[in-house]
């Protein structure tokens, strides 16, 4: 995120959300969203989901899934035709300026209504209240990023926060609101293929060697593989080994088929993990993790303020995960030696300027956001003031791009993916008091579909798509559209990743989550002798 | 800012404008007792425990929500004032169990502390007492109105925290209720399960289910830590008894979330102590895992990851890190892998 998460409450005229279920996924977020859209700020929701926020929303656009930029691009379009973009802001912070004009141009209301199913009153009145308020914020989260056109879609979000000067102030920006709770950190920390912490390009020489000096290695230069690329790789017979830890790839990554060959094929798993999940079935050695009470250490929320977590309880394990890493290497041959963890995280910053300032004295009562150079530094609650990381904003216009697969003749549904407010992925099932309230899928389908099929809430369906299928009971109800159905991906009996598209962004290689094409089936209920 | 002068206790003091009575004391460190008032919330004005005694008024006015003003003389202890709270207790403890010797919330009761302040043993009132079944129907909070006070903090954290305006005050008089719609219970209700509800009630009449019977509160040791589930980064304490986690607490200053939690944060820890965690490495045998020690485990993965990056070369490896795991974990891994496998291929699931 660019900017705080208290603007929203104390500076923020209006929010415009693009496809982020705010109080289910980053519910205290979403509440303070709601708390402000109260006490008077604007609130503009676009998501193809009647999600909760809908009800404060000044504005819902229930535009169809995938139809993401064709919106942008049309709200864009009308801001430059009636002179409403910050010219000033344009002229002095961006590059690039005449190709989005020129991209833009080609979205007229009219087409875009057509593509979005947005009317094109609509499109005006957002348009002009999103260009004409002064302090304006844009959230999204996977709903933005689950798509093949992910990458494309940030950057039209970029690019629209640009053209009317909505950065770089407090109440503005653009938020990309984190999933798990240390995504951030886990992507600061150089869990990342083509980067150490702190985002420091392993291609570069000059970085390489303040690593290598470091860790008393060489290292390679060569960009490592993305996530679905290792899972292809594993396929082909190039990656033979893996280490896998704290993640479930098989309940959350797409088209879970494929990865379960995947795994199948490797000569030598090893899984870290609290359970014996979908994923650690395939290990050849398991070790045992301990939770975040059993550990010291710390997270990075999605505004780059990193916390601490402290130890409640002794381990369950016996140890903490940071002990069994460092002595597997040790083992290995590589030794760790750390007697803390704030020794790991203090030669991490030594390595890393932009977090250089942080260290757990400072953290002991307090938390800080990063870039936070020094020691006497106050951290950075948003980022791109004055001017951006790298100089002048640049304007990246993008055209339509269809999702990689849509309903048809065969499979006539669309279904779309996300989370729910009471799971977390994968670790809130083995939580018994939520378990036993929200124990089981409940696909979502509009009342009209519902009864073409027959179906009523709490029944059971077969949801089929070109690459696998689940059972699922239903529940009917208008928060979708129809030809939709909707499903979370929190519960091992119902895989739906089994049915997720494997088309990717080229970019990032995050799966079109959003969007693939199903079709659903009655179950026909077994007579009751 | 702008600031008033006034006289509190015989001190003059000086306050911004508009900052009520009760504020203006606690700025210069004098506690008014209160009861409705709650600093997150909206001010109520409805339990008149936060009278005060004000120099020309005949009535002692709620503090918390009158306003200092110019010259304005206050008396927070005076005789009239200690008498009236005296009275406000004794009638509200008329009609509330006065079972706290077994009482969850012992120890971090407001009720109880102002009883025990002002010397409120018994009520001189009698009459008809509540009989509610407690609201047990839910895994996660537990509801006995027969603790409640009506101070309303519940309807409004409900309301002005979560928004989620699933409380109000049913009927009248000595029946009158703070609950659901059509009085239902919890589960049955629109509750989202935040706890904020719970977080700020001042009795025991909403308590964590986890906690009950667990311990008393001042045997309670906090450990304040951050939010294992999604990227807002709320902060609360663990709840610790006797080296284990009973239940989560709102940590007012808490730099995102202040006491504000979702039912994941708040509710969700339990899944550390589910029976299904693994305790100990464990390694395939014959497609069966079996139980092994910490070195046998470590001496086949050097075994296996060495071998294969000698024999296939550094990028036939990969790792996947967490987007769940501590900073100080991910750091760890991404230099095993890059220092020790010799390969960039290390990643996290969730590239969100
Ligand atoms: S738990 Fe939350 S939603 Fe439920 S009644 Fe309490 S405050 Fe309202
Ligand atoms: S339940 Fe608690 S918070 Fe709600 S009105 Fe009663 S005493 Fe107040
Ligand atoms: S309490 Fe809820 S909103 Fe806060 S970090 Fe945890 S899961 Fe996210």
């Amino acid at each position: 995120m660019t900017n705080p998460i208290s603007e929203i409450t104390d500076e923020t005229e209006l929010m415009l959300l693009i496809g982020t279920n705010a109080t289910e996924a980053h519910p205290i977020i979403g509440y303070k969203m709601r708390q402000a859209a109260r006490r008077g700020a604007k609130m503009i929701v676009c998501d193809p989901r009647r999600i909760d926020l809908v009800d404060e929303a000044d504005y819902w656009l229930q535009l169809k899934p995938g139809t993401d930029i064709p919106l942008l691009n049309g709200l864009m379009h009308i801001i430059i035709k009636e002179g409403l973009e910050d010219k000033n802001f344009v002229a002095e912070r961006t590059e690039n300026y005449e190709a989005l004009k020129e991209t833009v141009q080609n979205y007229p209301p009219e087409y875009v209504s057509e593509l979005t199913g947005i009317s094109v009153e609509d499109l005006y009145a957002v348009a002009r209240l999103y260009a004409n308020t002064d302090k304006a914020m844009i959230f999204y989260t996977l709903g933005i990023t689950e798509h093949i056109c992910g990458t494309r879609n940030v950057m039209s979000i970029a690019n629209l926060a640009m053209l009317t000067g909505h950065l770089g102030r407090p109440g503005t920006g653009v938020c990309p609101m984190r999933g798990q709770n240390n995504v951030q950190g886990a992507c600061d920390m150089g869990a990342l293929p083509n980067v150490y912490p702190g985002y420091q390009a392993v291609t570069n020489d000059e970085i390489r060697q303040k690593f290598e000096q470091s860790w008393g290695v060489s290292l390679p230069a060569k960009v490592g593989l993305k996530i679905p690329e290792m899972f292809e790789a594993a396929h082909e017979g190039k990656v033979k080994a893996m280490y896998i830890l704290g993640e479930n790839p098989v309940l959350t990554d797409p088209n879970s088929n494929h990865i379960r060959a995947a795994l199948e094929k490797l000569d030598f798993l090893v899984v870290q993990e609290l359970f014996l999940s979908e994923t650690a079935e395939y290990a050849d050695v398991i070790l045992p993790a301990a939770s975040f009470a059993e550990c010291n250490g710390t997270f990075t929320n999605t505004e780059r303020r990193v916390q601490r977590v402290r130890q409640a309880i002794e381990p369950i394990p016996g140890q903490a995960n940071w002990q069994t890493i460092c002595q597997m290497s040790t083992k290995l041959g590589y030794p760790m030696e750390y007697e803390h963890p704030s020794d790991i995280w203090n030669e991490m910053a030594s390595l890393t300027p932009s977090m250089a300032g942080i260290n757990y004295q400072r953290l002991e009562n307090s938390s800080l956001q990063w870039p936070c150079p020094t020691e006497d530094h106050p951290g950075t609650p948003y980022l791109h003031k004055g001017k951006f990381t790298r100089g002048l904003g640049l304007f990246q216009p993008s055209d339509h791009i269809p999702a990689g697969e849509m309903p048809d003749k065969e499979y006539p549904f669309l279904l779309s993916t996300g989370r729910i407010l009471f799971h977390y992925n994968v670790t809130t099932p083995y939580s018994e008091g939520i378990a036993s309230v929200w124990d089981k899928e409940m696909a979502e389908i509009h009342p009209e579909d519902a009864e073409k099929l027959g179906l009523v809430t709490g029944q059971q369906v077969k949801i089929q798509s070109r690459r696998g299928e689940v059972i699922s009971a239903v529940k009917v109800t208008d928060r979708v559209q129809p030809g939709m159905v909707w499903m979370s991906f929190h519960y091992a009996a119902t895989p739906t990743n089994a049915l997720t598209s494997d088309a990717l962004d080229p970019v990032t290689g995050t799966g079109e989550y959003k969007v693939c094409a199903v079709r659903i089936e009655k179950i026909p209920e077994v007579a009751h002798a | 800012m702008q600031r008033v002068k006034f006289t509190i206790n015989g001190k003059e003091v000086e306050v911004p404008v508009g900052s009520t009575i009760l504020q203006a004391a606690e700025m210069v460190g004098i506690d008014i007792p209160r009861l409705c008032y709650d600093p997150d919330l909206s001010p109520l004005g409805a339990c008149r425990l936060c009278v005060v005694e004000v120099k020309g008024n005949r009535l002692l006015p709620a503090s918390c929500v009158t306003p200092v003003t110019e010259g304005m003389e206050v008396q927070t202890e005076s005789p009239a004032v200690i008498e009236a709270r005296k009275t406000i207790l004794e009638l509200l403890i008329a009609n509330h169990p006065l079972d706290c010797m077994t009482c969850d919330k012992m120890g971090d009761c407001r009720l109880a502390d102002y009883c025990y302040r002002y010397n409120v043993k018994e009520s001189p009132f009698t009459g008809d007492q509540h009989d509610y079944a407690i609201d047990d129907s839910n895994p996660f909070i537990i509801r006995d109105l027969n603790k409640c006070i009506l101070c309303g903090a519940c309807v409004r954290a409900c309301e002005e925290m979560t928004g989620q305006d699933n409380l109000s005050y049913l009927y009248r008089g000595f029946d009158r209720k703070a609950t659901t719609a059509a009085d239902v219970p919890y589960i049955e209700s629109d509750c989202v399960f935040c706890g904020q509800c719970v977080a700020v009630c001042p009795t025991g009449a909403l308590i964590e289910k986890s906690m009950s019977g667990q311990a008393r509160r001042w045997d309670i040791d906090k450990v304040r830590t951050t939010c294992p589930f999604c990227g807002t980064g709320c902060n609360f304490d663990l709840a610790v008894k006797d080296g284990k986690v009973i239940g989560v607490l709102s940590a007012e200053d808490a730099p995102v979330n202040g006491r504000m939690l979702c039912v994941k944060g708040r509710f969700g820890w339990d899944f550390i102590y589910n029976e299904r965690r693994l305790t100990t490495p464990l390694i395939k045998k014959n497609g069966q895992f079996v139980e092994a020690s910490w070195d046998e485990a470590y001496d086949l993965i050097a075994e296996k990851l060495n071998g294969i990056k000698d024999q296939y070369g550094p990028d036939s490896f990969a790792a996947l890190s967490s987007a769940r795991c501590t900073n100080e974990e991910n750091y760890l891994v991404q230099k095993f892998t890059r220092a020790h496998m010799g390969t960039n291929n290390v990643d996290h699931c969730a590239r969100t």
